[in-house]
């Protein structure tokens, strides 16, 4: 686990919204007008900060869903208790103004460079799916043929984020859906949650050399994660992203 | 001077505790997880907990670790990503019985732990009763995922320098900079001056 050094101070920065695109009823991805940004690698996040007109202010990180190059974006999920995602999915117009600082992390990222041309998996729970499009876009636009799985368990059809998007995936990425709760009629995917039998279907053979992002709540990761493992991935090999609750302890 | 973000205010209404919660962070009640990599799952008969870079080394066996003075502590913690949890409750050894046990002189430690994460602190902010090496939480065995078998608990500082799976400190003459320091963060990360990447 080692890393390269990326020091230098994060100063905050004055975003506008750009444009507004619904992904479902309850995720919206902002593309921000950012003067200042420095660039990004696909898979980093960024912080936001958000200012009532009393001075109150709100903090809060979020995976960038754009590659780099691509007008900073990011997708945001609603959380019926949040603070700041209602009002980044629901009250947020174009024109708008917040605060970013960024890019942050660089473990969780995808170059594409010479030393990650190796078969590539992406595990995707819900909206973790978010720094893993950045990671497709980035390969899309770098012209790599590096072959891409990207496995993505999301309860339904109707939560599928970025659906038109990943329905024409480029040649030589395969999209691979579990839908945990409810299907389509006719609907011959898996339809449950990831085990060890699907990630063995799913996942490139070790002998391979692929490479493993995962990114979803930690009940999903820990699962993927562990799986991969125990079909033999070294850990080092499989890089996680987890957020939210594990509910215990 | 931060632009207004037209038409946000404040929606939790319940004041948090007056001087418990740094700036930036709000309280969460559920535990949430972060690591890098997969969750390591070390069997208690091959843990050890080390100390290099003393005198002479040290090492506890699981077994020669439960026999160590326990403390149980209730205190705050601050991860970097803003969730603050207030009064967790923790069982473990103090780092002032760990390290009472080396001769040393160096000022820096560098935490390691199975999975290869890595922290790096001042020995200064592991002694006096404000860090411990934790096996339980709430009363029950430290999951894996939360860290088990053994966490460090550094409660002062943001919890990603309260390392998951510890192993052992390295005694260092020099401050060097641990995985997520690596990658931008703070070497210090004291949550009540923001400290959370370098520079800040």
């Amino acid at each position: 686990m080692e890393g390269t050094a990326v020091r230098g101070r994060l100063t905050w920065q004055t975003a506008t919204v750009g444009a507004v695109t619904d992904e479902t009823s309850s995720v919206r991805t902002l593309s921000l007008v950012l003067p200042g940004w420095a660039g990004h690698r696909a898979g980093q996040h960024l912080d936001i900060r958000l200012t009532g007109d009393d001075g109150y202010q709100a903090e809060r990180s979020y995976s960038i869903a754009s590659a780099p190059g691509e007008p900073v974006a990011i997708t945001v999920e609603r959380l019926d208790d949040g603070e700041v995602s209602p009002y980044l999915t629901e009250d947020v117009q174009i024109g708008d103004e917040f605060e970013v600082r960024g890019p942050i992390g660089g473990y969780f990222v995808w170059d594409g460079d010479a030393s990650d041309s190796v078969p590539l998996l992406l595990a995707a729970g819900g909206s973790g799916v978010v720094p893993l499009r950045a990671m497709l876009r980035h390969r899309s636009r770098i012209g790599s043929s590096v072959p891409v799985r990207l496995l993505y368990s999301v309860r339904s059809q109707a939560e599928v984020i970025y659906r038109s998007e990943l329905s024409s995936p480029a040649d030589g990425v395969e999209v691979i859906y579990t839908l945990t709760r409810k299907q389509p009629p006719g609907w011959t995917g898996y339809a449950r949650r990831v085990d060890q039998k699907m990630m063995a279907e799913v996942a490139w053979p070790v002998a391979s050399g692929p490479l493993a992002y995962v990114c979803g709540p930690t009940n999903f990761v820990e699962a993927v994660a562990s799986d991969l493992v125990a079909l033999g991935y070294p850990p080092q090999r499989v890089k996680t992203e987890r957020f939210g609750a594990t509910g215990t302890p | 001077m931060s632009p207004i973000s037209r038409g946000f205010h404040r929606r939790h209404q319940e004041a948090e505790p007056a001087g418990r919660v740094p700036p930036g962070q709000y309280v969460t009640h559920d535990f949430p997880v972060l690591s890098a990599g997969p969750t390591p799952h070390t069997r208690l008969t091959d843990w050890t907990f080390s100390i290099e870079g003393g005198q002479s080394p040290v090492s506890w066996s699981w077994q020669e670790f439960q026999a160590l003075p326990q403390e149980t502590v209730t205190v705050d913690i601050h991860c970097v990503t803003r969730w603050s949890k207030l009064d967790t409750s923790w069982k473990g050894v103090s780092l002032d019985v760990l390290l009472g046990a080396v001769s040393y002189t160096a000022p820096y430690v560098l935490a390691f732990c199975d999975g290869g994460y890595t922290t790096n602190l001042p020995v200064a902010d592991l002694l006096g009763g404000k860090a411990w090496v934790a096996y339980s939480y709430d009363g029950s065995a430290l999951p894996a995922e939360h860290g088990g078998p053994a966490r460090l608990l550094v409660p002062h500082l943001y919890f990603w320098k309260s390392a998951k799976w510890v192993r052992g400190l390295r005694l260092r003459d020099t401050d060097v900079p641990g995985f997520w320091e690596t990658y931008g963060y703070h070497m210090y990360g004291d949550p009540w001056k923001e400290q959370r990447y370098a520079g800040d």
